[in-house]
């Protein structure tokens, strides 16, 4: 087992870099503080903002969490290996194909198993098609906070229940798919299921393209998020941010080209990178990352090869990894998504940490609100992607 | 009084209406229920899904979710009460103006479901407020949240007007305001509401 040193750990040392200093009041010097939240229509969850205003400009952000802390590390302690696989579901509910992959591959690390080539080709087109309706459904919920309630939310659930359909045709649930399994995947496909997909990938270039039509050049969005909470390359990396949010900020840092894990290594996919660091290039990024995933889709789909899907030496149910300790990460449609088990050989891990992509992202939400409207302070929550299961866990 | 549904049936066919003051009263309040636009974990998405074109809620004229509780007359009770967030449940119950009514939607609203075990989970959003639908699930599918609408809406058309078993807004000793629970040394304060619920008896 590894020692660790605790650290003091302050946004302070973030303030060299770029860092917007807190602002004065001008005029009378009122300062209104609002509380946001946890009921906001907003605020993608229960979560709370305490902002403090003058007039219409934001001069301070206190993110207030924990609203759905749902003891998933404490529980995790407790249950056996197989037994958490359910739980990662239900971290960020979007995308529980993700979350059961990153736990997996921590298990596999830990147990060292290896995964066949039929499981790999499965999980990334899982992964990916995860990715799709996440993205997809994040612009339709921004296009909401612009305003446009409703109409591009439709077209992307429109879509997501397609993706869905195949998940729980696989799966045999919607959204809590519980699907992968360590040194492998739970249920073989049939040629049937994988030539619906086929089908279905080619009807989401469509969809990529009208969604882009009514989007992209559109006046409304372009005015409400060029320019508007800029994050900066330097901040971005010293506050850890990861995902679409630090590569909107030229930040080139993608998991699956750094660590070439499963098997990305084999796709030819182009990781896209945004200039200013603002909200519409958080967009275009997002944009751009799921043409990527969908020409990733149609190479693994041509290629899936047969075989098992689980490792003939695997056993779901009982393992007992040796003692050790194992971090497996991955890139969720929201960044960085990481398991640390510490095992000491007992059938439920000695400690079990999750790294939240979206809860780290948040912590630089201070930094682009400062100065902005409160409208704008509502739409840069949203740009951040933050899905509160797996914010407070 | 109810009427004679041959002589109804027969009349109508003449083209005329008739019906009774409470039928056409409850007709009224069960084709504008409108929920409060509440998400609070998982079973939130499920919530959205049904608001979208393949579900489509607004079928049962539920299509207006609205923000504020002044405004709303359902409350989807949509995903896990954690103990820090049961305060600010009741009182957005509270807020609503009468006739209210919950739909506890998915295992952890029943009753804490998978998440039972854990130290900051309430085990059930019936003990501080009443639930008149309660859905399983984890999450309910789409078609379930619909089933579960429906079947408000005929408690609500089934709902006489006088009597001991009227809606509360006609009733004038109905309880108004539920006690909100606070954060005591080790759980909420009170950890029910004996009003609302009882410790059940298993009967064996």
């Amino acid at each position: 087992m590894s020692s660790w040193t605790l650290q003091q750990s302050t946004n302070e040392h973030l303030a060299g870099w770029n860092r917007p200093q807190v602002i004065k009041p001008e005029g009378d010097g009122e300062v209104l503080e609002v509380s946001m939240g946890p009921h906001h229509p907003s605020t993608h969850g229960v979560f709370r903002m305490d902002v403090k205003l003058d007039g219409e400009k934001v001069i301070g952000l206190k993110p207030v969490f924990g609203y759905l802390h749902r003891n998933h590390e404490q529980l995790g302690e407790k249950l056996s290996y197989l037994a958490i696989m359910p739980y990662t579901d239900r971290l960020d509910y979007f995308c529980s194909l993700s979350n059961n992959w990153g736990y997996a591959m921590a298990v596999e690390k830990l147990a060292g198993l290896e995964v066949p080539e039929r499981a790999d080709h499965l999980r990334v087109i899982l992964a990916e098609l995860t990715r799709f309706q996440n993205h997809a459904s994040w612009i339709g919920f921004l296009a909401q906070e612009m305003g446009a309630s409703g109409t591009p939310l439709m077209y992307a659930f429109r879509e997501r229940e397609k993706i869905l359909d195949l998940f729980e045709e696989l799966t045999g649930s919607r959204m809590m798919c519980n699907y992968m399994r360590f040194g492998g995947c739970r249920v073989d496909p049939t040629a049937e299921w994988l030539s619906e997909t086929r089908k279905v990938v080619q009807g989401l270039h469509k969809f990529v393209d009208e969604f882009e039509n009514l989007l992209t050049g559109n006046e409304i969005l372009m005015s409400r998020t060029q320019g508007v909470g800029v994050l900066s390359h330097d901040l971005a990396v010293n506050a850890s941010v990861s995902g679409p949010m630090a590569r909107a900020s030229g930040v080139n840092y993608d998991i699956r080209k750094v660590d070439h894990y499963g098997i990305y290594d084999r796709f030819n996919f182009r990781v896209p990178l945004g200039e200013h660091g603002d909200i519409y290039d958080r967009y275009m990024v997002r944009v751009l990352e799921i043409r990527e995933s969908l020409s990733i889709l149609e190479q693994a789909l041509k290629s899936v090869p047969g075989g098992p899907i689980l490792d003939p030496k695997a056993k779901s149910r009982g393992i007992r990894p040796k003692a050790g300790e194992a971090y497996g990460r991955i890139e969720a449609p929201k960044g960085e998504l990481g398991f640390y088990l510490i095992s000491d050989g007992a059938g439920s891990p000695y400690r079990y940490r999750i790294r939240p992509p979206s809860f780290i992202n948040l912590t630089v939400l201070e930094d682009m609100c400062l100065g902005h409207n409160v409208a704008d302070a509502i739409l840069i929550l949203g740009s951040v992607d933050i899905v509160l299961g797996e914010v407070d866990r | 009084m109810a009427i004679d549904q041959e002589l109804k049936i027969e009349m109508g066919k003449q083209g005329v209406v008739v019906t009774t003051l409470q039928e056409l009263y409850n007709w009224g309040r069960k084709s504008s229920v409108w929920p409060m636009q509440f998400g609070l974990a998982c079973c939130a998405i499920e919530m959205i899904a049904t608001t979208m074109a393949r579900y489509d809620l607004a079928r049962f004229g539920a299509e207006v979710f609205r923000p504020s509780p002044r405004q709303a007359d359902l409350m989807i009770i949509s995903g896990t009460v954690t103990k820090k967030m049961a305060p600010q449940v009741v009182r957005l119950y509270n807020q609503m103006g009468e006739p209210r009514y919950v739909i506890a939607m998915g295992a952890c609203a029943i009753s804490g479901g998978p998440f039972k075990q854990g130290y900051n989970v309430l085990k059930g959003i019936d003990r501080y407020i009443p639930v008149d639908v309660h859905i399983p699930g984890c999450p309910p599918r789409p078609e379930a949240l619909l089933q579960a609408f429906i079947t408000l809406q005929n408690k609500i058309q089934a709902q006489p007007l006088t009597g001991p078993n009227r809606p509360r807004h006609l009733d004038a000793e109905a309880q108004g305001e539920f006690p909100v629970p606070v954060q005591g040394e080790h759980d909420l304060e009170p950890t029910s509401n004996p009003g609302v619920w009882t410790v059940p008896v298993v009967i064996r």
